[in-house]
């Protein structure tokens, strides 16, 4: 078993703006390219021009309708993937240590030399977080890019995650959301950011920005006409109208 | 336990070569990693001004693309019958020598006995160019069943399209509504400018049947009935104009609204040509300077067009409550729409402190606009009324005074380019020398259609016909049909490049299969030759007689040319190229260079020099020193020494140049040219020195279209061109010279047919031929038909039951969904995610095949039959858009089949052996 640590320095994690997102998915393959090629073992497809194609991701978008009684029904985008939590119930459950919270920056990980792929952690997580790799026989999971945001190699501007770099609409953002002057932790203060499932007691350190509320129409008085057309008929409204030029 | 050492900067790649990326039209500018040879990770380039480092789902995935098994790798000639996929590998020589062999007799006797059409390429300026010296007026490429409505009533109405022609105001737009948009090719672009409005704050809203997508984060949302558009967007009008909500100032200057409108519906001219207005009093040509043309003006018993126009809409017709119930909008959201609309439009205008002078001399000290933007896209204009509901909402922009302002609209260069700035089409074919002129164009008048001397038309698709006279991009999804019927006439070898004819890309999906395969009498093909170039094995492949294998987008030479369809902003022209950034590891050649060759074995002009020897070694040679005028190549960045823009001789370190810049190049459009661009002068001399014009062409915008009114007078009997007697109540109908609605013509099956039925375009998968990529596959890898609550109900469906969905023409059987936020009398699913079984490198019991599906099979090409012997397209009447979103159907609960239905014939995978 394995011990979350007391205390990290940071927190780093994800902000996603479900009022931005248009699911377009674009999160869920950059998030497949990087970490086909980078942390741990490359992310497997099977029958990958089969009848039944599947395949390891870290991220991905569903689509959901909803239809509250006395509005319009909407659908939301949300993507999934781990949350990072404090309070991460795969680490205790993992029988190696394979499965561990950095003290660092509070990134959760699974160190792969050591994971047997019992899955233990996967069935713990509330979130469907995880995924076995089914040609590595290893656990994988968002490592929020651990290998990218601190990489020397890459250029300072392209230490974050790839799912917020390659974000079309800027939906997603990167940073410490233990520092509450953070520019994430300001995002969740201004938009009204929430857990995800609080209830389960995870204190997950990714947030997401609810939808705004929609469908109130604008706020602009309605059109007072100029006249009554009908009554004044076209000459009348020409007049009326072509006097407004000055 | 202590925590394992991480290595946090492991080296990541050993090299980065930067391209353009070709997994949909969008064009961002990719970084290729490569490792030890290999393409290890695709991300996007922050430098490129398309996408500015962002990257869509597709885009990334490209690295499954370019190890495909459905890669084409060698040429191939049919042994089989056609259909059968029965193919024997050839060389090259012997390919290309069989192409010559094929085409070298028809130019001498018939040109027009070759049909040369091609897809969702972008070389086009160099495939017409090809066509045009060959000599067949038988060349276009998809537009025609892609958007064409779009293009062309922008180009009529304000010298320029939405598509990636233009964009909004991202940065002062205060309302942005999208109509009809479920994703675009511009779609990076736009994901990245909604991104921005949400982050400022300001009101996007949706107007579509289906709330995904971008609809599904709009702030307000009406789910509009198919084919109402143009009803709803009148309306907004009339309440605008009731409520005098419109830029006057704009209007009088800018637009046609003072121009005035004779007995015969067009304009009152001087002696120059040039359309008349009254200022003070006097009618004076409408470039005069100084002026204040009079909107309410008569002239010798004319009216202007504002008067014309704003009687037609203030009619009672056009009034909320009139359309409400035909749009499925309560008439009190139609009113709060207008109301949100004119708010943002006029008590909140855009002012950029930046002095500016007009086409007439008039110095202007503010750059002032109006911050609402629209965009709009196949929702609105695959429907038989889709020309005149995009001419409608363009004229709601110009009302608005939000065309090239600030917050509003922007073209970007080479457009704005009205009209009569394109050519006219041309088709007059000689045997043995290149056609009279360039294909395609913009008609200004019956004069300009494309007949032959008995009044029939000259093109095998028809095109600018009487049957739809302003069909600027052609219309591909009519060349089969026509072709197997003979009908103008026959022809004999069919060319295609990137046209999945037998497959997504056709209407009538399955009888197309049996045309391609149909024989006379004699016993031969009635399409008696089929060429097809291709990167995959498509569903086409197995229909054609001589494959000529494409390469994919990483393995070739390409350019994103400003004479095709560049990737300007609207502050900057620019252009693109792709070079090869991996070599093929099979034996095929980039299209574009085997056409050249091709155009060289044929001795024609502009490919081979005065002693007949090949001029181009192949695209790359042809992208640097084919001058289509003297300095104004393909490219214009790096000209001449280097260092023209422009206009330049050819420079031969060009490629290198464009290459060091991250593959593209732009020429920044001055600060006091940034606006108001289609009567600012400074924007006009700069396309000039730039090379988008050879002279200055300011315009009014269109709001009465003279060259429509020219086709309806010819319906009334006007002018030496006359129509078939049939076709006049159509035409007169259908060539309004102000924008109007009539139902879409699908609406006649509604009595039987009550639901209407759509497609969108899933993001993850914007244009099909990425489907059969390992990633994107496994996020649609089949597509149900969703159904809205009512219909739901009402045939008890529950979780993965399937329905027969039946349309006039057509059957078939499909697994269904409930969507809630859907339109409560249309249906849809995903676009082209049905595959054939066999096709595409995919295993024949792939779920594209068994469960996916296409509704293709449920439309048809042609109208039903009227009873007066005619055939008549299933296409807007004006452009011959197909009218795809006119399609209704009937939708039944079934017992769930084995698969979808209808299914073929499994496709054998043309010895590529399947994964």
């Amino acid at each position: 078993m394995t011990c979350l640590p007391g205390h990290t320095d940071k927190k780093l994690g994800l902000v996603i703006d479900l009022d931005t997102c248009v699911g377009c998915h674009a999160c869920v393959t950059a998030c497949k390219g990087w970490n086909d090629q980078g942390y741990g073992a490359p992310l497997s497809d099977q029958d990958a021009h089969g009848a039944d194609p599947s395949g390891t991701f870290l991220n991905r978008v569903h689509s959901y309708q909803v239809a509250p009684p006395d509005a319009a029904p909407f659908t939301v985008n949300f993507p999934r993937s781990c949350l990072h939590c404090e309070d991460a119930p795969c680490v205790p459950v993992c029988p190696t240590g394979a499965s561990y919270k950095r003290a660092e920056d509070g990134i959760v990980l699974v160190n792969e030399a050591a994971c047997i792929g019992c899955g233990l952690c996967a069935w713990a997580c509330p979130y469907g977080a995880r995924e076995m790799d089914a040609a590595a026989g290893v656990m994988k999971k968002c490592t929020l890019c651990v290998d990218r945001i601190y990489n020397e190699n890459l250029p300072e501007e392209d230490r974050e995650p790839a799912c917020v770099r390659t974000c079309p609409t800027g939906a997603r953002h990167f940073g410490d959301l233990g520092d509450p002057d953070s520019s994430v932790s300001r995002l969740v203060a201004d938009r009204g950011g929430v857990d995800l499932m609080p209830e389960m007691g995870t204190r997950p350190v990714n947030k997401y920005l609810p939808p705004r509320a929609k469908d109130l129409g604008g706020n602009a008085a309605p059109l007072a006409p100029l006249l009554d057309v009908q009554a004044a008929g076209f000459a009348g409204w020409l007049d009326r109208m072509l006097g407004k030029i000055g | 336990m202590t925590q394992p050492i991480l290595n946090l900067s492991p080296p990541v790649s050993d090299e980065i070569r930067q391209t353009t990326c070709y997994m949909c039209a969008c064009r961002c500018g990719i970084n290729v990693h490569l490792t030890s040879g290999k393409v290890s990770y695709v991300e996007g380039n922050r430098a490129h001004p398309v996408n500015k480092g962002v990257l869509c789902a597709k885009g990334a995935s490209g690295i499954r693309q370019i190890t495909a098994p459905s890669r084409l790798s060698q040429p191939l000639r049919r042994v089989g019958p056609r259909g059968s996929g029965a193919f024997e590998p050839i060389g090259w020589e012997e390919a290309l020598a069989l192409a010559v062999e094929w085409m070298a007799p028809l130019r001498e006797t018939a040109p027009e006995k070759l049909a040369f059409f091609t897809g969702r390429d972008q070389s086009q300026s160099l495939t017409s160019f090809w066509a045009q010296n060959f000599g067949t007026p038988n060349y276009a490429a998809h537009g025609g069943f892609c958007s064409v409505n779009m293009a062309a009533a922008g180009i009529y109405t304000i010298g320029g399209a939405f598509w990636e022609f233009g964009q909004p105001d991202w940065d002062h737009t205060r309302l942005f509504i999208l109509f009809g948009v479920a994703e675009d090719h511009d779609s990076n672009p736009i994901k990245i400018g909604l991104g921005r409005l949400k982050a400022r704050g300001a009101r996007v809203v949706g107007v579509n049947p289906v709330r995904s997508g971008y609809n599904a984060v709009a702030d307000d949302w009406y789910g509009i009935t198919p084919g109402t558009d143009g009803l709803l967007i009148l309306s907004l009008i009339h309440c605008l104009l009731e409520a005098g909500k419109v830029d006057l100032a704009y209007l009088a200057r800018f637009t046609n609204a003072p121009c005035l409108v004779g007995p015969d519906g067009l304009f009152l001219r001087d002696a120059d040509d040039k359309p008349l207005v009254v200022s003070q009093g006097a009618a004076v040509p409408f470039d005069t300077p100084g002026i204040a043309p009079d909107l309410g003006a008569t002239h010798q018993g004319a009216r202007t067009v504002f008067q014309h126009m704003a009687e037609r809409y203030l009619s009672p017709d056009h009034a909320p409550e009139a359309v409400a119930d035909r749009c499925g909008i309560p008439a009190p959201r139609i009113r709060a729409l207008a109301a949100e609309i004119a708010e943002a439009a006029f008590n909140h205008p855009v002012t950029i402190h930046q002095p500016w002078t007009d086409f007439r001399g008039d110095r202007h000290e503010a750059m002032t606009g109006r911050p609402v933007s629209f965009h709009a896209m196949r929702g609105i204009s695959a429907h038989s009324n889709g020309f005149q509901t995009a001419r409608a909402l363009h004229l709601l922009q110009i009302l608005l005074g939000a065309v090239e302002t600030p917050g509003g609209y922007r073209f970007k260069p080479p457009y704005p380019k009205p009209a009569e700035a394109h050519p006219a089409p041309h088709c007059k074919v000689t045997p043995g020398k290149p056609l009279d002129g360039p294909h395609l164009g913009y008609p200004r008048g019956p004069e300009h259609l494309c007949l032959r001397a008995d009044g029939t038309p000259a093109r095998i698709d028809k095109a600018f016909s009487w049957e739809n006279p302003l069909s600027a991009h052609g219309m591909m999804h009519m060349v089969i049909a026509n072709a197997h019927a003979g009908d103008p006439y026959r022809i004999d070898t069919l060319f295609l490049y990137m046209a999945n004819m037998a497959w997504n890309s056709s209407m009538n999906t399955a009888a197309v299969m049996g045309m391609l395969t149909d024989k006379s009498a004699d016993g031969e093909y009635r399409i008696p030759r089929i060429i097809y170039s291709d990167a995959y094995a498509s569903e086409m492949v197995a229909y054609a007689d001589l494959i000529l294998p494409d390469t994919t987008y990483l393995e070739r030479h390409d350019c994103i040319s400003l004479l095709d369809r560049p990737i300007s902003e609207p502050d900057a022209a620019g252009d693109a190229i792709r070079w090869p950034v991996v070599e093929p590891d099979r034996d095929v050649r980039g299209f574009q260079s085997v056409l050249i060759d091709l155009g060289a074995r044929l001795g024609l002009p502009g490919f081979v020099d005065a002693d007949g020897a090949p001029l181009y070694a192949d695209y790359a040679d042809y992208i640097v020193n084919h001058q289509r005028r003297p300095g104004i190549g393909p490219l214009m960045g790096w000209r001449g020494d280097g260092e023209a823009e422009g206009r330049g001789d050819p420079n031969p370190a060009q490629l290198d140049r464009y290459i060091e810049n991250g593959a593209f190049y732009q020429a920044h459009v001055p600060e006091d040219a940034r606006y108001f661009k289609p009567w600012n002068r400074a924007y006009q001399d700069w396309a000039v020195r730039t090379g988008l014009y050879d002279a200055p062409q300011p315009y009014l915008l269109s709001i009465w279209s003279e060259p429509m009114r020219r086709f309806q007078r010819a319906a009334e009997g006007e002018g030496p061109r006359q129509p078939p007697d049939h076709m006049r109540a159509r035409l007169k109908q259908a060539m309004d010279p102000l924008p109007c609605w009539y139902p879409p013509f699908g609406d006649d099956a509604a009595a039987d047919y009550p639901l209407h039925a759509l497609t969108q375009r899933p993001m993850a998968m914007y244009h099909s031929w990425g489907s059969q990529n390992a990633w994107l596959r496994q996020i649609h890898g089949q597509n149900p038909l969703y159904v809205p609550t009512a219909v739901w109900q009402a045939q008890g469906f529950a979780e993965g039951d399937w329905a027969r969905v039946t349309s006039p023409t057509g059957e078939i059987t499909v697994p269904v969904a409930h969507m809630a936020a859907l339109n409560p009398r249309t249906v849809w699913t995903w676009n082209a995610i049905g595959k054939r079984k066999g096709a595409w490198g995919l295993d024949p019991q792939a779920p594209e095949a068994t469960k996916g599906f296409l509704l293709n099979h449920l439309i048809h090409e042609l109208l039903p039959p009227k009873g007066d012997g005619h055939r008549w397209s299933n296409s807007d009447p004006v452009t011959g858009q197909a009218a795809w979103f006119d399609l209704r159907v009937r939708v039944e609960k079934c017992a769930p089949p084995p698969e979808a239905l209808p299914q073929f014939p499994v496709l054998p995978d043309q010895g590529r052996g399947r994964a």
